[in-house]
């Protein structure tokens, strides 16, 4: 498989990074050239094989649902760009 | 103190300090100002450091002795460390060597570097890194690249200490702290080990906790040591490694002393020898260490046998497809809303793509652009579901052989020594410089303990590393091994040019 132009810049819209015409045509030889190297995984013989999905068997530990953290509204916006009262401040997304 | 008595303190080793400090000789304040003033005259040469926090590095060395003095003594009590950039560390500069994460001083601390602290050691500054540690040259850095403290004989060329834990390997190296810090999600801290003469282990995922550390590739990273020896790595692990109630994917297993495994035996050990890391093209001189570290084993009673690991060839691919996509997840967050860098925009859209275009390296985007491929409608079970069932298979392979009786592997760790900054071919060939990991990357994939400990120069007098493969949290046995290659080969040090 290989990507175009149009598929480049698609994927970076998705990825929401702003692309100039002459990044996304570099990017289609970049991208096409790292996905030609890992078009060889397509040969291997998967069938009947999991997909991997933790590599250390182990049991999800739980704890007390109770509240352990908090209280804390000014150190977590204390490294936003832009605030009010604190709340994280956006360009409006509501008319 | 005479410049001298300066220079000697910052070449004592963790072990060494850890005596003198003992025995009263030296205080930490003493040996925490050695390494400020040999920071403040080499740093600038090989730009390891990016941030430098001497009244903070002074205070914690104070307070250390003040504890020696009333009796308590921790694991690394006085020792001064260097902290990978990737660490977060209360109020002090935490960016991953990025951009985007402008002016980000984070509210918290990591629980690693936590663990250090807590066992009294002291901290000298962030340590430069490839950006997000998506690199093997240290060259994606926002910060730009790091110089290798180790020059081929009769060349002035500038070498990259390699990625992504580049900082951390060349000011160990240079002496720029006692140890330091990394992280390890493909081979960044293996092969900058291997590329400085310095020691670098990757533990089982798992073994340290991930908390605070940030994230590239959530089921690959793991935080590790690159040290001056394989005692000092040994004694830094202990301290780093702990079970951890914020990352449910650290282990609940007792740390051992991984020191105490120094000098035992290796007789009635079964070493394989796999037979799929003689790659095509791979350098005569690299061939011969490997030869030469299997005699180094057989000398020490260890039996040599040899393996098969038929999937290794799949691992870079299935790496470059696993990394980026748990990447791209991972990345989304940075926004320009809850830190870090923000450029505006006509609406929230417009602010988050100019944001992140601004904020993102080459490397980094390009992965960002791969893993939001591989993840998207259409692409998913070719892809990401292919090399995850493909990573299945790889770590299969080591099941295999470890049940057969193999208590650990042994590899090269890099298919060469250090190469020169900015290198034409590889910056031309993304892939080229993936392959810097072919030897390392199963390893992560696996989730296993990796080790790279020099063992030689080669014909340009740069060092080189073999690395040792171990079963699931058996580093003990790594250390065992690795101490054994350590006294054959010697230690290796970069002639003084700085």
């Amino acid at each position: 498989m290989s990507v175009d132009l149009a598929t480049v810049k698609r994927v970076a819209r998705l990825a929401r990074i702003a692309v100039t015409e002459d990044e996304a045509n570099r990017m289609v030889g970049e991208l096409n050239g790292i996905l030609g190297f890992v078009e060889q995984l397509s040969e291997v013989d998967v069938a009947g094989v999991e997909p991997m999905t933790s590599v250390t068997p182990m049991d999800m530990r739980r704890r007390a649902d109770a509240v352990t953290d908090g209280d804390k509204a000014a150190d977590i916006v204390a490294n936003a760009p832009l605030t009010d009262r604190n709340f994280f401040l956006v360009p409006k997304v509501v008319e | 103190m005479f410049e001298e008595t300066m220079t000697e303190l910052a070449s004592l080793t963790i072990a060494e300090a850890r005596e003198k400090l003992k025995a009263r000789d030296i205080t930490s304040v003493e040996l925490t100002q050695a390494y400020l003033d040999a920071i403040e005259t080499a740093n600038a040469v090989f730009n390891a450091y990016v941030a430098v926090t001497p009244d903070q590095a002074l205070a914690m060395a104070k307070a250390s002795d003040a504890r020696r003095a009333s009796g308590t003594v921790g694991g690394l009590e006085g020792i001064p460390l260097g902290i990978k950039d990737l660490f977060a560390t209360l109020d002090v500069h935490t960016q991953a060597a990025s951009h985007i994460l402008d002016g980000f001083k984070p509210k918290y601390e990591s629980t690693v570097t936590q663990n250090l602290w807590d066992d009294g050691a002291v901290m000298l500054g962030k340590l430069n890194m490839d950006e997000f540690a998506m690199g093997s040259s240290n060259e994606t850095s926002f910060y730009g690249p790091v110089i290798n403290p180790w020059k081929a004989e009769g060349s002035n060329q500038q070498l990259v200490p390699g990625g992504s834990s580049g900082g951390s390997a060349a000011a160990v190296a240079a002496h720029l702290c006692a140890g330091a810090t990394a992280t390890d999600t493909g081979g960044s801290i293996r092969q900058p080990a291997a590329f400085t003469g310095t020691v670098g282990i990757k533990p089982t995922y798992g073994r340290c906790s991930r908390w605070g550390t940030v994230a590239f590739a959530s089921s690959l990273d793991q935080a590790g040591p690159i040290a001056r020896d394989v005692r000092d790595a040994a004694i830094m692990l202990r301290s780093m490694a702990s079970v951890d109630a914020k990352d449910t994917t650290s282990v609940d297993l007792p740390v051992p002393d991984y020191e105490a495994s120094l000098g035992q035996s290796l007789k009635g050990m079964k070493i394989g020898i796999p037979k799929e890391y003689r790659v095509e093209g791979m350098p005569e001189e690299i061939e011969k260490l490997w030869s030469q570290g299997i005699q180094w084993l057989k000398d020490a009673g260890a039996e040599i046998v040899d393996i098969s690991l038929p999937h290794t060839k799949y691992a870079l691919p299935a790496y470059y497809i696993v990394a980026p996509a748990e990447a791209s997840s991972n990345l989304a967050r940075y926004d320009g809303v809850r830190y870090g860098l923000r450029v505006d925009g006509n609406d929230i859209l417009e602010m988050y793509e100019k944001t992140r275009a601004a904020g993102f390296g080459t490397e980094v985007k390009r992965r960002i652009m791969i893993g939001t491929y591989v993840l998207s409608a259409g692409y998913y079970d070719a892809y990401y579901l292919q090399a995850q069932k493909v990573r299945t298979l790889i770590k299969r392979d080591f099941e295999t052989v470890f049940h057969a009786g193999v208590d650990a592997i042994l590899t090269p760790a890099t298919p060469s020594s250090a190469f020169g900054v900015a290198d034409e071919s590889l910056a031309a060939d993304p892939v080229k410089m993936y392959l810097n990991d072919i030897f390392t990357v199963t390893v992560n994939m696996a989730g296993l303990p990796g080790i790279a400990v020099p063992a030689g120069l080669d014909h340009k007098g740069l060092p080189l590393g073999l690395q040792l493969i171990g079963k699931p949290f058996e580093e003990e046995t790594l250390f065992r091994i690795a101490h054994v290659i350590e006294q054959a080969a010697g230690k290796f040090t970069p002639t003084k040019w700085w």
